[in-house]
């Protein structure tokens, strides 16, 4: 299972106008409450687990992610959901919760079974680990150029995988 | 054999790429380890067990007592060589 066959379109959020971390998570869980993906006191629990263990990720350039998530028991099925801020909002570094952390892109996870879907997560940590991906996500204009980045992505790297 | 805990706030995602990482790495310089992921609120139920090394992608609460590593380099890539060195170094002791 590749990260886009996770990723569906009513889980992108582009150019999202969110002012807070609160806000940009409660329109992700959303999207995936409204697909089915996740149960109805996902967001209550995600907002919780953000605040008690931040997942803030400095990337080392100006754009920095988030990736939250949360128990797997409020999850129904595994499932991504995507958003880039037009602004950059305020998470807190997942291994040092005093330091604050500008967010641009946010990959929040939902996981259905624990130790699972390591390709999945794999591939969420080569898109964080990959600047010009990072920065063609976020700008891109529509949801449609989300998917095309991560499929392309995909694809360059069965390429590689080929080769070796 | 040396035992490393991996520990993130769920055990569900980012100690799996963490632990996956390290197993990866173990294997490949054939060095035997035991890998347990757990979540950071349990990791003193893991330590009763023992252990060598902690790496972690939360923040620990306490001082363990055995050497913790920060693991956000396996996520960001930042730094990532290094920090698997200093983890190959402590488990080739």
């Amino acid at each position: 299972m590749r990260i886009i066959d996770f990723l569906d379109i009513e889980a992108i959020s582009i150019h999202s106008p969110a002012k807070t971390s609160g806000e940009i998570i409660t329109d992700l869980g959303t999207r995936l409450y409204k697909l089915g993906k996740v149960k109805d006191n996902f967001i209550s629990a995600t907002l919780k687990r953000e605040a008690d263990m931040p997942t803030g990720l400095p990337l080392g350039g100006e754009i920095n992610a988030a990736i939250p998530h949360v128990d797997i028991e409020y999850v129904n099925h595994s499932a991504l959901a995507l958003a880039t801020l037009e602004q950059p909002v305020i998470f807190r570094n997942m291994v040092d919760r005093d330091e604050k952390v500008y967010v641009r892109l946010v990959i929040m996870l939902a996981l259905d079974q624990p130790k699972s879907q390591i390709r999945m997560l794999q591939e969420v940590t080569k898109i964080l680990q990959n600047p010009d991906v990072v920065n063609r996500l976020i700008l891109a204009e529509t949801e449609d150029q989300i998917l095309t980045i991560l499929k392309t992505m995909d694809e360059e790297d069965l390429l590689v995988h080929k080769v070796q | 054999m040396k035992t490393v805990i991996v520990s993130c706030g769920t055990a569900i995602a980012t100690s799996t790429v963490v632990a996956n990482a390290i197993e990866e790495a173990c294997k490949a310089e054939k060095i035997p380890v035991n890998v347990k992921q757990c979540k950071a609120a349990e990791i003193d139920a893991y330590l009763r067990d023992g252990a060598d090394l902690i790496v972690t992608t939360s923040q620990l609460r306490s001082d363990p007592g055995i050497p913790v590593i920060k693991g956000l380099a396996f996520l960001t890539g930042i730094g990532k060589d290094a920090v698997l060195k200093e983890i190959m170094d402590i488990l080739r002791k």
